[in-house]
């Protein structure tokens, strides 16, 4: 019985795991400037390249990751600062622009790297319970995820940056007034967010193929949790995707990956026609 | 009814305007004579998606909602068409099979649109929404490579895709090569027409004011999410449109025609001729299909990333298009020089219609 259990947990684990690593970047850039970046899935992407090339290099694979995130973060400051700065007062004009660089990255990469890449293979490493085998590195990437939604509530709630990046998120104006360097603020965040999609990527990267396309496989998981989460990464991001990963359990288990994507779709059409704000406004307006 | 052809709406009125006009579409008329039938087949391939570029311009330009789920209604109905023109058999059936799967794609966004417009959300969770739905298609079809998937003897055959439909027929005659030309040039000319009717009209009016405050619509008394709902319904009808009409031309279908990077296509020739404006719209979409296939002939890739490079330089140089800012800069040169001439000026000025975003 506690092995059937432990079962369910761990395919809970599994798709939360993905929909938070995959959404998290995401979300803080939405929840800090309201710009939804289109090329999320490319720093995905460069974030699972990094890896994998540093690997091939003979880095070990937890520093491999580590570096990824931090590649990605860095990139994600530079496009920051040349691109998305100037959209903060236009968003959709930002997405517009964040697809055309995730457009040009993609194919950039289709021709100058080619459709394949030498992969490296799932860390090895299982254990049993009852009769059934499970795979260590997911219960790695679950550890993984509730760290980054632990890594964030220190930064968001306990240091200074995170003090001075709420006031920002709330009223910029106001923020800057008294002194807050937004402009600054933004940069930051924006590369927590890309290094974030870097660090998605970098764990991913062992146990998928590695082709430049690889972040359509990432965008939806990201984009819908984001829609149902809303603003606010602590408070709607990690429910929106506790929620998800219930449904999309339940279906996977009994139809498979591919119905469970189309299920959670359905759910989060059908909560939007509800909560149109998310599952954040809910959780903070109760919280007041 | 004429009247509408000419509105605040639209760019471009008066004997100048339609005698270019009347000279571009004479041109498109007798143009296969000259051709060889190989280049008139291409050119229809371009038209064929110039509904779908109408279509997301009036969601977009005029209606104010961005909406990434061209592709989406372009995937329903062409696949809509094979598996009507499957299992309806060949023959006049086909003119059916083609209503019939524009109507099937504009019950879909009817009912994607009701839970996104009642839902109230807007601006960028619209995109990313309709973009989620196209993926998932894209992804779901993807995967449909089994015998398992099929729907009465059509099958979808996954990744490669489905074929063996027949092409659009009125009783033995195939609408092939320049007939399906002649029906390209005749149905653009009437979806444009239609759609500049619309927009100048008293619901296109609307339209329009709701994409520039919602709230303010609302409190003049109209109920704005039935004229978003129309709008998004027509705009991914038309959508609906090229997907059939493609899926005819060339008897197959791929998943990939829906999925990344085919979404972002109506986006780029949109925003690149300038989304405020069919006319626009219709020339920069033409224009920017024709030098994609030209480019695509040596390299997808490259010709990929120019269409990302072009939304890119798009957005941060002319948010408005190129294509409608050239256009504006001739008219405006024209206006200038006109007044030049005749003294007593022609009060021009106000057929621009102010840009608005």
């Amino acid at each position: 019985m506690s092995a059937e259990l432990f079962s369910v947990f761990y395919q809970f684990a599994d798709v939360f795991a993905f929909l938070i690593l995959s959404a998290a970047g995401l979300a803080i850039v939405f929840g800090m400037m309201g710009v939804i970046n289109m090329a999320h899935g490319e720093f995905i992407m460069c974030g699972a390249y990094v890896t994998v090339g540093l690997v091939n290099l003979g880095v070990p694979l937890p520093i491999a990751q580590i570096l990824a995130a931090l590649t990605a973060g860095i990139i994600g400051m530079v496009v920051e600062l040349l691109i998305v700065r100037r959209f903060y007062k236009r968003p959709l004009d930002s997405l517009l622009a964040t697809w055309g660089l995730s457009l040009i990255v993609t194919q950039s990469m289709l021709l100058i790297v080619g459709s394949a890449v030498r992969g490296i293979g799932t860390p090895e490493g299982s254990f049993a319970i009852g009769g059934y085998t499970f795979s260590t590195y997911r219960l790695v990437l679950f550890g993984c995820a509730v760290a980054v939604l632990a890594g964030l509530y220190v930064i968001f709630m306990k240091m200074r940056f995170g003090v001075i990046a709420r006031a920002t998120m709330q009223n910029a104006a106001m923020a800057k007034a008294l002194g807050a360097r937004t402009g600054r603020i933004y940069s930051i965040s924006f590369g927590i967010g890309t290094a974030l999609a870097g660090l998605c990527g970098a764990l991913y990267a062992p146990t998928m193929t590695l082709i430049p396309t690889m972040g359509a496989t990432f965008v939806v998981e990201s984009f819908v949790t984001v829609v149902i989460g809303g603003a606010n990464v602590l408070l709607g991001t990690a429910p929106a995707a506790v929620f998800l990963a219930m449904i999309r359990m339940a279906l996977n288990a009994s139809y498979g990956q591919i119905i469970g994507q189309i299920g959670m779709l359905f759910a989060v059409i059908l909560i939007i026609r509800v909560l149109p704000e998310g599952l954040s406004s809910v959780l903070v307006r109760r919280g007041r | 009814m004429l009247k509408l052809l000419d509105g605040p709406q639209t760019l471009g009125r008066g004997r100048i305007f339609w005698s270019c006009f009347l000279a571009v579409l004479t041109g498109a008329l007798i143009y296969p004579l000259f051709a060889d039938s190989y280049d008139v087949g291409n050119f229809a391939y371009f038209l064929i998606w110039i509904f779908m570029a109408l279509g997301l311009c009036l969601m977009w330009g005029y209606g104010g909602m961005l909406s990434f789920g061209q592709t989406f209604f372009f995937g329903i109905a062409g696949y809509g068409y094979g598996v009507l023109a499957i299992n309806m058999g060949g023959g006049t059936a086909t003119i059916a099979a083609l209503v019939l799967s524009v109507i099937i794609a504009m019950m879909a966004a009817g009912v994607l649109g009701y839970f996104m417009i009642w839902g109230g959300i807007s601006g960028i969770f619209f995109g990313i929404v309709t973009l989620s739905a196209t993926l998932v298609l894209a992804f779901f079809l993807g995967q449909t490579a089994g015998p398992e998937w099929h729907i009465g003897p059509a099958r979808l055959n996954g990744f490669n895709g489905m074929k063996g439909m027949d092409p659009l027929t009125v009783g033995s005659f195939d609408i092939e090569g320049s007939a399906l030309y002649y029906l390209m040039i005749a149905l653009i000319v009437i979806v444009y027409i239609a759609l500049r009717m619309l927009v100048n009209s008293s619901i296109g009016n609307v339209i329009v004011a709701t994409r520039e405050n919602p709230q303010r619509a609302e409190m003049l008394g109209y109920d704005v999410r039935k004229y978003q709902l129309l709008t998004f319904v027509i705009g991914s009808g038309l959508a609906g449109l090229s997907g059939a009409l493609y899926t005819s031309w060339g008897q197959f279908i791929t998943p990939s025609s829906i999925g990344l990077p085919a979404a972002a296509m109506p986006i780029v020739w949109v925003a690149f001729s300038g989304r405020n404006d069919l006319t626009a719209t219709l020339v920069g979409s033409f224009l920017l299909l024709f030098g994609f296939q030209t480019i695509t002939v040596y390299s997808q890739q490259a010709a990929l990333v120019l269409m990302g490079v072009l939304l890119l330089a798009t957005v941060m140089l002319a948010p408005q298009g190129f294509v409608l800012g050239i256009g504006k800069l001739v008219v405006d040169w024209w206006t200038r020089r006109r007044r030049r001439d005749e003294a007593p000026a022609l009060a021009d000025a106000g057929r621009l219609q102010s840009d608005g975003t």
